[in-house]
């Protein structure tokens, strides 16, 4: 039967989102069985800590306003106007709302039934990625109390029920794995082995796993004949084991075993092998889930013979990222994955660039990714950013030590732009003498920064801070980073410069919906995603970190984790730093691959109404980390 | 005597109906369904000219239930060609068209006991008895509310008179498939919403305030 009313909502609400993502039927189902209904204004539609409707509401005239409730006062957290859908996450998450929602002017609101929404979002990603990025941005408000991680209790309910979603799927392990005691014989596990046909075999005591050995051991340990085949098992073993819970995800095991170089890992009780070994996983077991394995990518590099092969594996990276994009997998994974693939590309290319050299390095040195990479969060082909430490030598040698580094980071940086990785423009870059120091020279040079914080040392801090030991000596890294905290801790005011740098970007967002553009040059028009969104948030993590001498987590996200260890009460601020600093990654890689550039500069104009809503929401969490640090370190004062 | 052997002749649909009235009837705007119906014809006599649609949509506690709305076209071998510019309803269009007996039999089905409402309910009520009165059956039980005269008990609109085209512009309803049954009903339906908001506004609104003929003390 003709059905015109329902058709005229349909034609309505087909230009927003989420629905602009339906299927004509389920929009059509969805329109037949709204409920229309008017709001005077200043009335409620529904009231902070009411027990939610039965369905949300979209605005089809006028404008809602949503508030909170705080010590007596309304403060008005959001305006909805045409096309904006509110009082949705109280149904899904089956909770309280947080807000009140009162009518600004009179409005009619479309009311859509939750469970029709519910049975959609089983069976439609893109409204559950969008459904996703909204709620990040409505519960996310300094004044969310109350709902610690609820955001991510949320994220898996709904990402659980997708099975495209392989790599947070639990990963399936080979349960009974075949054992043998520390007590036998090489010669027995390997009948062991062959009777069970099986590649690998684990060494238990009292049931915890000890070690494994792996057909790779009896090949290269004992076929060559460095061990006789009587010896106990324990001297060919791999010991100790990489142990994880039962609940392990495929995105952690390829992880773990692209870290630590390995194909087997040991599922226990506890997740540490000091109890009851109840599985393995194996590198296999993985592939045979998930066909294209980044694993064997990184195991391409560690193969490679040239600088052609390296190449032909960065633009096979490239393919892998747009299909992850494509297939909707959280930027947390793709962005660990590509960095380790762009990690062992630069250790490789450092490989072969020594190879090319008449002889080994000197002294001990360290390569240092800086900037994006240094933090892993570098998913496009952006340009290179390194530097190299070495050992400090007498200064009779000096000149022929770093003559002879100068002339390897060359190498390195021609093979890295070869692969694809630009020049830097700026030269920061090891092949520069500056960037090229002895240990002792990069103490005095970051001291230098910390002690005459000028803008130009606190731009160089804000790239050098973030370094990552790629390739060297870990001992000679460790000692200059612990230089660098002790400069810091003896001219302390050195943060509170630096927290006026994290604020030289103000909160992107203006009143409400406008999006604060450049006012003038090539990019004029546009919104600079990364340093307008993305560095303040990076430079709030490395602030923070620093004041806590937090060492070793240069990523933005993990840097956010550690800071809710050490911080619990800002435990909501920091949760949400991290939510938007994933949506607003991806959003920049999606748009670096669209438009196959940087992703930095996006155009307004083109942007959705989805999209324009879930970057919008991104912007409180750098708003309010931006007055947590003007209050913290007084900057107001310095500004 | 006559008037119950008549009574037994009705057809099922009918009796069910009649039924509806006999119950209890709701007393609150809140707990009262009500129907917001409009009538395409093919004129304005009662007498001669047919129904070619009826669109229906429900109203309960304030919420217009789109699930709840029904849109129909009838069958009629009077066809005048100058009122299709207004109405676009073609004789032999492409629309699944019922019959009147059976199109009358859905929509009394359909409005069951619920207060009708529409814009000059008049001539629309009209209409459906005189097609009723074809099928033998009697008039509408059901009790009425008229939007045009609803709106002027409003405050300062008591002698007021506007069309559905005046009143959607005065209340900001955009004028979707006007001259559409189920595009009328709709629009009604907004225009009935905003209506009892901005009475409810004005004054302590009773239920049976809604039905009460405005302006006829001021004559008295």
């Amino acid at each position: 039967m003709k059905n015109t009313i329902a058709e005229r909502i349909y034609d309505f609400l087909k230009n927003f989102p989420p629905f602009d993502v339906l299927e004509k039927e389920q929009l059509f189902k969805i329109a037949s069985n709204v409920k229309v209904t008017y709001i005077e204004k200043d009335n409620f539609v529904f009231k902070q800590e009411e027990n939610p409707h039965e369905h949300f509401y979209v605005v089809k005239d006028g404008a809602i306003g949503l508030f909170r409730n705080i010590d007596n006062e309304q403060i008005l957290v959001d305006i909805c106007d045409e096309g904006d859908i509110f009082g949705l996450r109280p149904l899904i998450q089956n909770d309280l709302y947080l807000m009140s929602a009162k009518a600004n002017e009179e409005s009619v609101l479309y009311a859509v039934s939750v469970e029709i929404l519910k049975e959609i979002i089983e069976t439609n990603h893109k409204v559950k990625k969008f459904l996703i990025a909204s709620f990040s941005s409505n519960i996310k408000t300094p004044y969310a109390k109350g709902t610690n991680g609820q955001l991510f209790a949320n994220i898996e309910m709904l990402q659980t029920s997708n099975s495209s979603f392989t790599e947070i799927q639990s990963a399936e392990f080979s349960k009974n794995p075949v054992t043998t005691l520390k007590t036998s014989t090489i010669k027995e596990a390997a009948k062991i082995m062959s009777e069970k046909r099986v590649g690998s075999i684990l060494i238990v005591e009292n049931k915890n796993p000890i070690g494994i050995i792996t057909d790779k051991d009896l090949r290269q340990k004992i076929a060559t004949g460095l061990f006789s085949i009587d010896e106990n098992v324990t001297a060919i073993m791999s010991s100790p084991v990489k142990t994880f819970k039962q609940k392990i995800t495929v995105a952690e095991a390829q992880i773990a075993m692209i870290k630590n170089k390995i194909t087997h890992l040991c599922i226990t009780i506890d997740g540490t092998n000091k109890t009851e070994l109840i599985g393995v996983l194996s590198e296999h077991d993985i592939v045979v889930l998930h066909g294209n394995n980044p694993s064997l990518l990184i195991k391409k590099v560690y193969r490679a013979k040239d600088v052609n092969s390296l190449k032909y594996i960065r633009e096979k990276t490239s393919n892998l990222l747009q299909g992850y994009m494509e297939q909707n997998i959280p930027i947390t994974f793709i962005s660990k994955i590509i960095s380790e693939i762009n990690e062992a590309i630069t250790i490789k290319a450092i490989e072969l660039s020594l190879e090319e050299m008449d002889k080994q390095p000197p002294v001990r040195f360290g390569w240092l990714a800086l900037g994006s990479q240094g933090r892993k969060e570098q998913l496009l082909m952006t340009d290179q950013d390194n530097a190299l430490v070495f050992e400090d030598v007498p200064p009779e040698k000096y000149q022929p030590t770093k003559q002879y580094f100068l002339q390897l980071a060359k190498k390195v940086t021609e093979k890295l732009n070869d692969v694809g990785f630009e020049y830097c423009p700026a030269d920061m870059m090891a092949s520069n003498p500056k960037w090229c120091l002895s240990l002792s020279e990069w103490k005095n040079q970051f001291d230098a920064w910390i002690r005459t914080p000028t803008e130009d040392a606190m731009m160089m801090c804000t790239i050098f801070f973030d370094y990552d030991l790629v390739y060297g000596d870990k001992k000679l890294v460790n000692e200059m980073s612990d230089s660098i905290y002790e400069s810091i801790n003896s001219f302390e005011i050195f943060l509170n410069f630096m927290g006026r740098n994290a604020l030289r970007n103000p909160p992107p967002i203006g009143f409400f919906r406008q999006f604060l553009v450049e006012d003038d040059g090539k990019h004029k028009d546009q919104f600079d995603i990364k340093s307008r969104a993305l560095m303040p948030l990076v430079d709030a993590a490395r602030l923070l970190t620093l004041s806590h001498s937090i060492k070793d987590k240069n990523n933005t996200v993990s840097r956010f984790k550690k800071l809710i260890k050490a911080e619990p009460k800002n435990q909501d601020l920091y949760l949400s730093c991290i939510d938007s600093f994933n949506i607003l990654l991806q959003f920049r890689t999606q748009q670096g691959l669209t438009n196959n550039d940087s992703g930095r500069y996006v155009d307004l104009n083109k942007l959705s109404k989805s999209e324009k809503l879930s970057l919008k929401g991104c912007f409180k969490p750098i708003r309010d980390v931006q007055d947590l640090l003007n209050i913290r370190y007084n900057l107001a004062q310095m500004m | 005597m006559f008037s119950w052997f008549k009574y037994k002749n009705f057809p099922i649909f009918w009796k069910e109906y009649s039924k509806k009235f006999k119950q209890k009837q709701p007393n609150s705007i809140e707990n009262t369904r009500f129907v917001i119906f409009d009538t395409e014809t093919t004129g304005l006599d009662i007498i001669s000219d047919r129904i070619l649609s009826i669109g229906a949509i429900g109203i309960f506690n304030h919420n217009i239930d789109v699930a709840d709305s029904i849109e129909i076209y009838l069958k009629q071998d009077q066809f005048k060609a100058e009122t299709v510019e207004i109405h676009g309803i073609l004789k032999e269009g492409k629309l699944t068209k019922l019959s009147e007996a059976k199109a009358l039999e859905y929509f009394i089905v359909y409005i069951e006991n619920a207060v009708l409402v529409a814009h000059h309910t008049g001539f629309d009520i009209e209409m459906i008895n005189a097609a009723l009165k074809r099928m033998g059956l009697p008039k509408l039980k059901n009790k009425t509310i008229d939007t045009g005269i609803l709106y002027k008990k409003l405050e300062g609109k008591k002698d007021a008179h506007f069309n559905l085209d005046v009143l959607s512009k005065e209340f900001n309803i955009p004028k979707h498939d006007r001259h559409t049954a189920a595009g009328d009903a709709f629009i009604t339906a907004l225009l009935f919403l905003k209506i009892v908001s901005k009475l409810k506004k004005e004054r302590n609104l009773h239920y049976s305030d809604l039905f009460r003929v405005s302006g006829k003390e001021g004559l008295m």
